[in-house]
């Protein structure tokens, strides 16, 4: 396992507990799943590690609206990299609920969804394979394509606005 | 037509590239087929029964005369010499060698055409009517918001894993030409009180193992939202569509489940949250899409051409070609000519290299460059002068292109069936071809009028049957094959999903079964009336009771 942000692979800081169980020292930085999360909320807030909330696909991100300035991180589970919903959780967390921490795909996260994943607001990557292989992976993938058509949160212009700024540029768009 | 800019084509280069890559890595060993199948997938590339199959998309269904000429340069080249034109208004071909592909896709970039989204769950090439911007009947030309959508959906990042494949098709007309009603969207472009042109947007509309006919969840959206519009119903569906199970995982599905009401409120709550937001289409913007797909420079010709009249009354073939296959256009002078690929007898919606490019150069001569892909798997050109018809007929039917069939019994739509799918359950080609023979006389199509048949090899439906006025599903059957028959589907703006008359027939009684069908319509019909119109009329009982008497 290895996760990449930022072109770099970064250390594994984070405990990620299930729905069940003890938790770890109040100290520890832990990930709890929503559900969890819900149930518990005012004695994870209460504690002293960083705090962040795994999301399952059928997770309605919606439910940390009143948290989300209290999480680091926020992962989001792949189990089966064919399970599109995080597409649209890491939208939604990003565009919609102004979500600012660090947003991690976990599960089968495989090169050819990064740059998607990418798109869709994600910036870290747990890949399950070694450290150089990951960040060749991930590094590959965020540049193979350079052209985009849709505009999403993630900053790239779009071939529709470059074309917009041709046009005022020269009077001509194609 | 649309052209490519640098963005479209580096675009397109880059996936072409990215796909040599992967296709290295599978051939290298690096990767196993089971990797290697989701790659594969997303740009086209099928394992069939006996080879891969390459899915080419035709945006929209509108080839100019260099791309068709390159697609008759590809069959020859990569496969035997044919293709095989799809009811997604694609090409596919169904012998490439897997290390050619890389090859055959750079040829095609080279053209401005790629396998992009043409298989996985994925939003699929947008669909629209084959005579968009030349049929009298149009409120407006499709092909614009055709290619808006198409750029919005290509590597779309949240719509790339959705539950299932996702199916947009498009009508500017009233009369339905683009089977709107039986998309994932449909989009029908229609006028408000105001005067303003816009969508009425129906969802969960779908063939397959479970068909439904769509439902409208708004009657009227402008122009300037129609992504946003589009991305909000995709999002709910990415959402909170089945995921389960393969079979229920279609759009149609969550709509059956739900209730339509309840996908309205979600969609439009989340519409209401984007809409005024990036994804609006500015004025001109969209003034510049229209203008992408301007008139081409007709000439101001009267609408009557005395020299097609003459040859009309002189030669039967050409009359014949003329009264089916040739409808009017908004173009005084012009009109629209159907090139058949349902030649009696032949393999529906097939075409060899030279006859591809054969119409390619006969576009370049008589059509402004300008062809048509339809779904039901035959070609178009749109913008012919009728002072050119005549000319145009003779090449064609020498090219075994001429044949007089447009909407006839003879005109089937056919799957591949088990002659190439690796999901048949029987096959669907023979059997047309039977049919075909069968009705081959043409005053006996002239008599019969218009009919549909649609013959789909199993029950996923690519044949259509569901909405044919006589539909065919092969299946098998204890290791034979036999074929159920349903009766009244239709495609158009009345869609309707057919009903199973009754048990299937063996192979050998089931071309007899459709004859006593149309004996019987003949028998029955009031003037004027189609087999459908008929069918509606009377029910299913008459028809049943040729079938099986009083079994």
């Amino acid at each position: 396992m290895a996760i990449v942000k930022n072109d770099s692979v970064i250390e594994q800081e984070w405990i990620t507990v299930d729905a069940e169980g003890d938790l770890p020292a109040s100290d520890e930085n832990l990930i709890v799943p929503l559900a969890r999360f819900k149930d518990q909320r005012d004695d994870l807030i209460g504690r002293n590690g960083g705090l962040g909330v795994q999301l399952n696909p059928g997770d309605a991100p919606e439910d940390l609206a009143d948290d989300l300035d209290r999480l680091s991180i926020i992962t989001v589970n792949f189990p089966a990299y064919t399970d599109g919903r995080g597409y649209s959780y890491g939208r939604v967390l990003r565009e919609r609920m102004g979500f600012k921490g660090e947003l991690r795909a976990i599960g089968d996260v495989l090169r050819d969804q990064v740059l998607y994943m990418h798109r869709c607001g994600f910036d870290s990557y747990d890949l399950n394979v070694d450290d150089e292989t990951a960040l060749t992976k991930v590094r590959a993938a965020l540049k193979e394509m350079s052209v985009y058509y849709q505009p999403t949160g993630d900053g790239r212009m779009t071939a529709g606005s470059l074309r917009e700024r041709r046009a005022n540029a020269t009077g001509k768009t194609f | 037509m649309y052209r490519y800019d640098d963005f479209d084509r580096q675009l397109v280069q880059e996936r072409t590239e990215q796909f040599r890559e992967q296709v290295k890595r599978r051939l290298a060993g690096d990767i196993t087929e089971e990797q290697f199948r989701p790659l594969r997938l997303m740009n086209g590339v099928y394992l069939q029964l006996h080879a891969y199959m390459l899915r080419v998309a035709v945006p929209y269904g509108t080839l100019r005369a260099d791309q068709l000429r390159e697609l008759g340069g590809i069959a020859r080249k990569y496969d035997k010499g044919y293709g095989h034109f799809t009811t997604r208004q694609n090409i596919q071909y169904n012998w490439p060698k897997l290390d050619e592909i890389p090859d055959a896709l750079l040829d095609l970039a080279n053209v401005e055409m790629h396998a992009i989204q043409t298989s996985g769950n994925c939003i699929r090439n947008t669909t629209t009517d084959q005579y968009a911007g030349a049929a009298a009947d149009e409120i407006e030309d499709p092909r614009p918001y055709c290619e808006l959508i198409r750029q919005w959906s290509t590597f779309h990042p949240e719509f790339t894993y959705l539950p299932r494949k996702f199916k947009i098709a498009v009508t500017g007309s009233p009369n339905d030409r683009a089977a709107v009603k039986v998309h994932d969207i449909g989009l029908r472009m229609h006028q408000n009180d105001a005067g303003e042109t816009g969508f009425e947007v129906i969802v969960g509309g779908g063939l397959g193992r479970t068909p439904f006919v769509g439902k409208t969840v708004r009657d009227f959206i402008g122009k300037n939202d129609l992504f946003s519009y589009l991305e909000a119903i995709l999002r709910v569906y990415n959402r909170f569509g089945r995921r389960d199970n393969k079979y229920k995982a279609r759009i149609k599905i969550l709509v059956h489940e739900e209730g339509v009401e309840e996908i309205q409120r979600l969609v439009e709550e989340e519409w209401a949250q984007i809409k005024d937001g990036s994804l609006r289409i500015g004025d001109d913007e969209i003034a510049q899409y229209i203008e992408q797909f301007a008139p081409p420079a007709f000439e101001t010709l009267s609408d009557d051409d005395a020299d097609f009249e003459r040859h009309k009354a002189e030669n039967r073939g050409f009359s014949n070609w003329v009264r089916s296959n040739v409808i009017e256009h908004k173009q005084p002078g012009y009109a629209i000519a159907s090139v058949s690929l349902k030649p009696i007898g032949g393999i529906p919606g097939d075409a060899t290299d030279v006859q591809m490019e054969l119409v390619a150069d006969l576009s370049e001569k008589y059509s402004f460059s300008d062809v048509r892909v339809t779904h039901e798997q035959n070609l178009v050109l749109p913008h012919v002068k009728k002072a050119d018809l005549f000319a145009l007929w003779t090449e064609l039917d020498k090219a075994n292109l001429g044949t007089a069939n447009l909407g006839y019994v003879t005109d089937i739509i056919a799957c591949p069936g088990l002659d190439y799918c690796a999901l048949a359950t029987a096959r669907s080609i023979p059997l047309s071809q039977r049919i075909s023979e069968r009705f081959g006389d043409l005053d006996r199509q002239h008599d019969i009028g218009e009919l549909k048949i649609k013959i789909s090899g199993c029950i996923n439906a690519c044949g259509h049957h569901h909405v044919g006025h006589i539909g065919i599903l092969g299946l098998d059957k204890r290791g034979k094959e036999f074929y159920q028959i349903t009766l009244g589907g239709d495609a158009s703006e009345n869609a309707s999903i057919g009903k199973i008359v009754g048990a299937g027939f063996s192979e050998a009684e089931v071309v007899d079964a459709i004859e006593s069908l149309v004996t019987k319509y003949i028998d029955i019909r009031d003037a004027g009336e189609r087999f459908i119109d008929t069918y509606r009329r009377v029910g299913t009982d008459p028809f049943k009771e040729v079938l099986y008497g009083d079994r």
